[in-house]
């Protein structure tokens, strides 16, 4: 089996893996961290996005072996202590969230497109989301807690 | 109001671990020694099981045990319990076929359970499934309801005649027959309420744990109501007694109905695990999902309304066919009856309502509650017809509705088809709605979207909805096999915080927040100072779960009940220690005081008091201040409402956009606004979802076409509009928080609302029908046909 080595919320972490094992299966399953999920076998619902190298990949369609040396930044690793990240905090302010399932992707995705579109707009937003599934809150709040989101970024 | 008490827009409890990864969702969870299940599925729609060999799979590397059904049957395992006997018309009890948890002899549709593998890791247990060899004789099989109950048809169960689990009727003919001879106009129309799937963003888990010193099984289930799956599978499955069953439904990731129901792959995963001795895990993959939850709606209808010249409502006359799939889900029956027949009188005075409703067998994956179960379909028919008569007759659809809304000091009011409606005034928010979505401005916006080439419509819906299904009475009168109240625990510790534990259960509802300000605003504590616990039978001492819109006005009542008790209690405390008499006691903002003196004790000292019992009247009083409380609510709960929706047409493409969404519901008393409008807003994305693009599609073969996120069609952000939602109340009259639920109007009231101004939008070309879910190409082709047809 394949060792693999990368940098997980700035943490050094290896393991022992098949080489059929998705990012998202070393996460869960080898690292025991639960806060990415898996909604869907089609690369669709963006439920299970971290972020690897700064940018939002979906951990499903990436084999753990092609995150050799990679930086991942998953929801674990973005509130300072008990600060939540800006982003984090304008979910909750804004009521963004109802099941929370979907919710680790949707953040993550969120802060990839403020890195790159500091102020988007409301349709920006939406288009964005192309590839994140939610069933609870019918986007309207997402898309508000993402445009407060940038705002507390310094958009 | 405090900024934490009733009617505050409190943030959420639950939010910060949502956000933080550290949620417990059941995939989550991993127990010690844990090994994996795949369940292996029928590929046919409709086959005999020669054979099943799995002699290959169970020497496969890793592999711990595989089991058939015929492993289940030889220890006395149960079929699937139904929760819901209806009766037909001549009064037969429905057609109750066998539902095993693994199928025998006959599989009855795609995705029906044939085997267990259970392995070391998930990748050997699928790996081995591959290795089983199941022969099996392929059937014809039916997929469409109207060819299902034609003479001749191919049958889903042998002892079920022409496929029809049952024929039943509500409301008296000769009435209605009567008002249709007397009609001026007669609206008619044939409508399809297309079936759709849940899809809850989390998929389906169960965990089964066996511990062999206490003989204890426990299952961790993606569930909406754990103390029913307990009952259901204890009882009637795997004749557990209940203290050796404990369910765990930790923090889930939505339902909307999909997880009500006590499900097959939980009674597997339990049962095996006391074979292997060993945890066991099973996680459905999403295209698993598709052939293995619930679907929901699928009813084809005929209805035709009786008016007089005045657009009055004279008569209604139903007749539905609802599709059950191959065998009966926990609650199938009660939906196309109980909460569908009976929501037939909607929000208006029609006098004379006789509805029929077909239940049918298909070799399709079972139906039954989704988001609203019954309710749109009864609001989806009612107010497209509605719309029809109007075009019909000339009148304008907001008239024709108001002239026939029960009046707001009719109430409590009598429907001809059984509810007895306590409170409501549809004319509030009909108002309040046609304000907010400036229907005064439409035609200027019409004429304008006209000069940029769009058609632009504009569609409303009324609805009423029944919530909170009760009493256990009445529901036991109608066929439910289950009492339909609440309970709730509330134990208050020695230094005055609160521990809830609630039988309904949360699955991104906001319990833990909604809960907790009711503790707060009654007990006048912090709401800090406040936890909620549900999900857990080792914890909470029982409950029906959540689903029909029940958890604030049944499960809240129940807190509300136990919460007077404690209440109670610490008024006594309070005397004995304040040396006065009960009667002299005031409580309000969490202190006890004597009437008229400044002399007063904190709740938190009387919480302490009960503990430390030194002072205290152990001659009248136990110690402690722990209050249990059962509710069962004396009626349904009756929300109402009107949206408006307006649409823009390409007639080029065919391409629908919603431009704006109004919905002004009445829920009853708000307790937390941003809770009520993140559901409304989630509800009636489902409602635009169904009605602009989600379908479930078989082929002939009964191969499940849109069977992933590839080919079903879920609302994305750029699909949706932002959606305008406010309240306009009045307060249910038989609760004592006046609270009616607010889970299911969006997904009510807005189906028809889309519709109508699809229908709105293409009247121009005389398009009088479209049906869900309005498609470009749907929507194309109607434009193409009238045009055509000059």
């Amino acid at each position: 089996m394949p060792t693999v080595s990368m940098k997980v919320n700035g943490v050094d972490v290896s393991g022992d893996v098949e080489a059929r094992t998705l990012l998202v299966q070393f996460l869960r399953e080898t690292l025991d961290m639960t806060g990415t999920h898996v909604g869907c076998d089609t690369s669709q619902c963006g439920a299970c996005c971290v972020l690897m190298n700064g940018d939002s990949v979906k951990s499903c369609s990436v084999l753990a072996v092609q995150a050799e040396g990679a930086e991942i930044t998953t929801i674990e690793g973005l509130a300072n202590g008990d600060e939540l990240h800006p982003m984090q905090d304008a979910f909750r302010q804004n009521h963004g969230l109802q099941c929370g399932f979907c919710t680790p992707g949707m953040v993550i995705s969120a802060i990839d497109l403020v890195s790159k579109n500091p102020k988007p707009t409301e349709k920006e937003v939406r288009e964005w989301l192309e590839g994140n599934l939610c069933r609870c809150t019918g986007y309207h709040n997402i898309v508000k807690a993402i445009q407060a989101g940038a705002q507390a970024m310094g958009g | 109001m405090t900024d934490t008490g009733i009617g505050a827009a409190v943030r959420r409890k639950e939010d910060h671990r949502f956000l933080t990864g550290r949620g417990t969702y059941t995939d989550d969870i991993n127990r010690p020694g844990q090994t994996y299940a795949h369940i292996l599925r029928s590929p046919h729609a409709h086959a005999r099981i020669k054979s099943i060999d799995v002699s290959a799979a169970a020497k496969a590397s890793g592999v711990v045990a595989v089991f058939t059904g015929a492993d289940m049957a030889a220890d006395g395992v149960g079929g699937l319990p139904c929760g819901w006997q209806i009766h037909s018309k001549d009064g037969s009890p429905m057609a109750e076929p066998a539902h095993p948890p693994l199928v025998t002899d006959k599989v009855c549709h795609v995705g029906d359970q044939v085997a267990v593998i259970i392995a070391e890791s998930r990748t050997q247990a699928k790996d081995a499934a591959e290795k089983i060899n199941v022969d099996y004789e392929e059937l014809p099989a039916v997929i469409d309801m109207t060819a299902a109950i034609k003479d001749g048809s191919p049958l889903t169960h042998d002892d079920v005649a022409a496929n029809i689990c049952y024929d039943w009727h509500l409301g008296e003919k000769e009435p209605v027959d009567e008002g249709f001879a007397k009609a001026k106009h007669v609206a008619k129309i044939d409508i399809v309420n297309n079936r759709l799937i849940a899809n809850a963003i989390e998929p389906r888990v169960a965990i089964g744990d066996y511990d062999p010193s206490s003989g204890e099984y426990t299952l961790y289930t993606t569930s909406q109501n754990p103390h029913v799956i307990r009952l259901l599978m204890g009882a009637f499955v795997l004749q557990i007694p209940e203290h050796k069953l404990r369910v765990v439904a930790p923090d889930v990731g939505g339902g909307f109905g999909s997880k009500i129901y006590h499900y097959a792959e939980e009674a597997i995963l339990t049962w095996a695990a006391g074979k292997v001795k060993r945890p066991i895990k099973w996680t459905a993959e999403r295209s698993e999902s598709f052939i293995s939850d619930c679907h929901g709606r699928d009813h084809v209808t005929h209805a035709e309304l009786a008016l007089d010249g005045d657009g009055k409502f004279l008569a209604l006359r139903v007749s539905t066919l609802a599709n059950m799939g191959a065998y009966l889900s926990t609650f199938a029956p009660c939906i196309p009856t109980y909460l569908h027949g009976t929501l037939l009188a909607g929000v208006y005075t029609t006098p004379a309502i006789y509805v029929e409703v077909k239940a049918v067998f298909t070799n399709t994956v079972p139906v039954d509650a989704y988001r609203g179960a019954g309710r749109p379909e009864a609001s989806y028919l009612l107010e497209r017809l509605v719309d029809r008569a109007a075009r019909e007759m000339g009148l304008d659809p907001a008239d024709i509705r108001r002239k026939n809304f029960i009046p707001a000091d009719a109430f409590p009011y009598q429907t001809p088809v059984a509810l007895q409606y306590d409170s409501g005034d549809y004319t509030a928010t009909f108002d309040a709605a046609i304000k907010i979505a400036d229907v005064d401005g439409f035609a200027a916006r019409k004429a304008a979207a006209g000069k940029a080439g769009k058609l632009r419509g504009l569609g409303y819906s009324t609805y009423v909805e029944a919530c909170g299904i009760a009493p256990s009475a009445v529901a036991g009168a109608l066929g439910a096999r289950a009492g339909l109240y609440e309970s709730a625990e509330v134990r208050v510790h020695p230094t005055g915080s609160v521990t809830v534990f609630t039988g309904s259960h949360s699955h991104g509802q906001g319990h833990e927040t909604t809960f907790a300000q009711l503790v707060s605003d009654s007990l006048g504590i912090p709401f800090e100072n406040v936890d909620v616990v549900h999900g857990d039978t080792g914890k909470v001492q029982f409950g029906m779960g959540t689903y029909g819109s029940r958890s604030l006005a049944v499960g809240g009542e129940a807190i509300m009940k136990a919460l007077g008790k404690v209440i109670d209690k610490a008024t006594k405390i309070a005397a004995h220690v304040l040396e006065t008499s009960e009667a002299d006691i005031e409580f309000k903002d969490g202190q006890f005081t004597v009437a008229g003196t400044d002399k007063s004790m904190a709740f938190g000292d009387v919480a302490l008091t009960a503990y430390v019992p030194h002072n205290f009247p152990h001659e009248t009083l136990e110690p402690g201040l722990d209050e249990s409380a059962f509710y069962d609510p004396a009626n349904f709960t009756f929300p109402a409402g009107c949206h408006i929706c307006e649409v823009e047409v390409d007639p080029e493409t065919g391409v629908v956009e919603v431009i704006d969404f109004t919905a002004v519901d009445d829920v009853g008393r708000v307790i937390n606004p941003m809770i009520v409008e993140g559901q409304v807003q989630g509800g009636v994305a489902q409602g635009i979802g169904q009605a602009l693009l989600e379908e479930c599609v078989y082929d002939e073969s009964g191969q499940l076409v849109t069977g992933s996120y590839m080919d079903y069609t879920m609302p994305r952000a750029s699909n949706l509009p932002n959606i305008t939602v406010a309240n306009e109340t009045t307060l249910c009259a038989h609760n004592s928080l006046g609270v009616k639920g607010c889970g299911e109007v969006g997904a009510i009231g807005s189906p028809p609302a889309v519709i109508n101004a699809v229908v709105d939008a293409l009247s121009d070309f005389g398009v009088t029908d479209i049906a869900m879910p309005a498609t470009p190409e749907k929507v194309w082709r109607a434009i193409q046909s009238a045009q055509a047809a000059g």
